[in-house]
């Protein structure tokens, strides 16, 4: 083992060329007679060599290291970084303006909906929901203040803001009409054929059916017993119709027929019936030749002739059934004798009237 | 869309002799003039900063073996033989990543550069190797090797360094570190 430590220096100063010319001589010598010293020198001189050749590349590399700390690579990456498609340029450069554009689009589209009371409507700006919109208020403050100076009456004499039309349910007071007509109301009074008016509160309201169920406060008031039933089938295409509300402020009779059986695009809630209608029809019952009650008139479509919408009678039925009796002062009972049968129309209207109110809004 | 990238360029031949030289300046500029041409691509092509360092570096490994062979011919541009030498491993980097690769984004001309690239590859694998065996190795046998054959030290510093009482000590103590090495080198 001596030896090979000896031949290994020997071998590493020759590799270093700390050998003298003399030494030299005897290395190669040696190497030229005895092939397993040669070997071995090969041997040495490829490892070293690959030694060498890793050393450098480790050098090299952490000298490279050291020149890349150097390097600003974020700049350069500024400097060289793909140029994003036509599209992503266009964005990042109008986005500002288009975000601008859209918001006073947006502004302007809603401003004009909400100024001509697109939102305000109920179902459509083709729909006109029948109640009466009375704005000779000077009038109605002039009564007022005579009314004080007089003497209180019963309720105020003045035709409200709105009016509509309303009709019994039952003989102790409760009247049925339509929610929109009763829609934000501060308060609501009925006023009969006869020119009497009663308080009324809200009993149940039902949006999307556009039912209000009102009671008259007054606890004397009665009705004889009803002369109408309410129909619980659909009626039939055809089926000739009539009503009686206050578009003014005495009743007015209107004669027409059941034109279809869905209401306004569609609602199968309504029919669509063709009789004239008038704004304060809203909430007025419409009959068959029987006297039953078969609808509630609750608009027209704006811009077509004959086109009258009516609230079908099974969803007054319905709205009436949503209510909680226990939660009624006086028991709702719907009348079930028709006595109208077989009367001449002249007649049947004779026996409506007492039982249609007109309903006023304030 | 391209851009070219624009900086005071050290003359080709000058580069070589920096090479041949170890001159760190050289090799400063080399670095400084090149490598935002290798940012570019790498970036242009799904890459980022951190690949790009590694591509340009082991171009650069790859120039400095093949000028130092001494079979050194330009017959081109250093910038399209650096070029071409990086687009070929960013190439190899992409398919053993099994990324989606068409088409390379170009910016200059490129040459072949097969032959470089397939000596390069031997020498990667022998540097790998003989980084696994002197790992393999351990202390104090890694020190002495890369202290004696890499930093050329003598042996009575080594001696000095590891405290051996005599010169011979250290000198059998290499002798023993350097069979080893070579059995795991040649072996593995």
């Amino acid at each position: 083992m001596k030896k090979d430590i000896e031949i290994t220096n020997l071998i590493d100063a020759y590799l270093r060329g700390e050998l003298s010319s003399a030494e030299l001589a005897d290395f190669q010598q040696q190497r030229s007679t005895d092939p397993a010293f040669d070997l071995n020198v090969v041997e040495h001189e490829n490892l070293v060599g690959h030694l060498t050749e890793y050393g450098d590349r480790v050098r090299l590399t952490s000298e490279m290291n050291a020149i890349h700390e150097e390097i600003d690579v974020e700049a350069l990456k500024r400097e060289v970084k793909p140029e994003p498609p036509v599209i992503y340029r266009l964005w990042n450069k109008y986005r500002v303006s288009a975000a601008i554009a859209a918001t006073v689009a947006m502004i302007a589209v809603f401003g004009t909906l909400f100024s001509t009371g697109y939102f305000a409507q109920g179902i459509s700006s083709n729909f006109t929901q029948m109640r009466r919109d009375i704005n000779n208020i000077k009038r109605s403050q002039n009564a007022l203040i005579k009314n004080i100076s007089d003497k209180p009456s019963r309720g105020p004499v003045n035709p409200g803001q709105f009016g509509g039309t309303g009709f019994a349910l039952s003989a102790n007071g409760y009247i049925v009409t339509n929610y929109h007509v009763i829609k934000g109301a501060d308060s609501v009074y009925v006023q009969n054929n006869a020119g009497e008016v009663f308080k009324v509160k809200q009993i149940y309201t039902d949006p999307t059916y556009d039912i209000a169920v009102l009671q008259i406060e007054d606890p004397a008031f009665s009705l004889a017993s009803l002369p109408y039933t309410f129909k619980k089938s659909a009626s039939d295409i055809g089926q000739s119709v009539y009503t009686i509300g206050f578009p003014r402020d005495d009743q007015v009779y209107g004669e027409g027929y059941v034109s279809s059986r869905n209401g306004f695009a569609g609602d199968t809630v309504a029919y669509q019936v063709s009789i004239p209608v008038n704004p304060g029809n809203s909430g007025g019952p419409l009959l068959d030749t029987k006297g039953n009650i078969v609808g509630i008139i609750n608009g027209k479509q704006t811009f077509a002739d004959g086109a009258a919408f009516a609230i079908k009678s099974n969803y007054i039925l319905e709205s009436i059934q949503a209510i909680s009796q226990d939660s009624l002062e006086k028991k709702l009972v719907l009348n079930k004798r028709n006595t109208l049968t077989g009367l001449s129309r002249q007649d049947q209207i004779k026996k409506l009237e007492p039982y249609i109110f007109m309903v006023k809004v304030y | 869309m391209r851009k070219e990238i624009k900086s005071s360029v050290p003359a080709d031949n000058e580069i070589i002799l920096g090479i041949l030289n170890d001159s760190k300046d050289i090799l400063n500029r080399l670095y400084k003039t090149y490598f935002p041409m290798v940012l570019q691509l790498v970036l242009n092509n799904n890459g980022n900063e951190d690949d790009a360092k590694d591509i340009f570096q082991e171009s650069v490994i790859v120039l400095y073996n093949k000028v130092k062979s001494g079979n050194f011919e330009l017959n081109s541009k250093l910038k399209t033989f650096l070029y071409s030498v990086c687009r070929r491993l960013w190439l190899k980097r992409l398919n053993a990543q099994s990324r989606n690769v068409r088409n390379i984004e170009d910016f200059t001309d490129i040459i072949p550069v097969e032959d470089d690239m397939e000596k390069h590859e031997e020498k990667d694998r022998q540097f790998t190797k003989m980084e696994h065996a002197l790992k393999q190795l351990g202390e104090p046998c890694k020190t002495i090797i890369e202290d004696y054959y890499l930093q050329n030290r003598s042996m009575q510093e080594i001696c000095e360094k590891f405290g051996y009482t005599n010169a011979d000590n250290a000198k059998t103590q290499k002798y023993k570190c350097l069979q080893r090495l070579k059995k795991i080198f040649f072996q593995s």
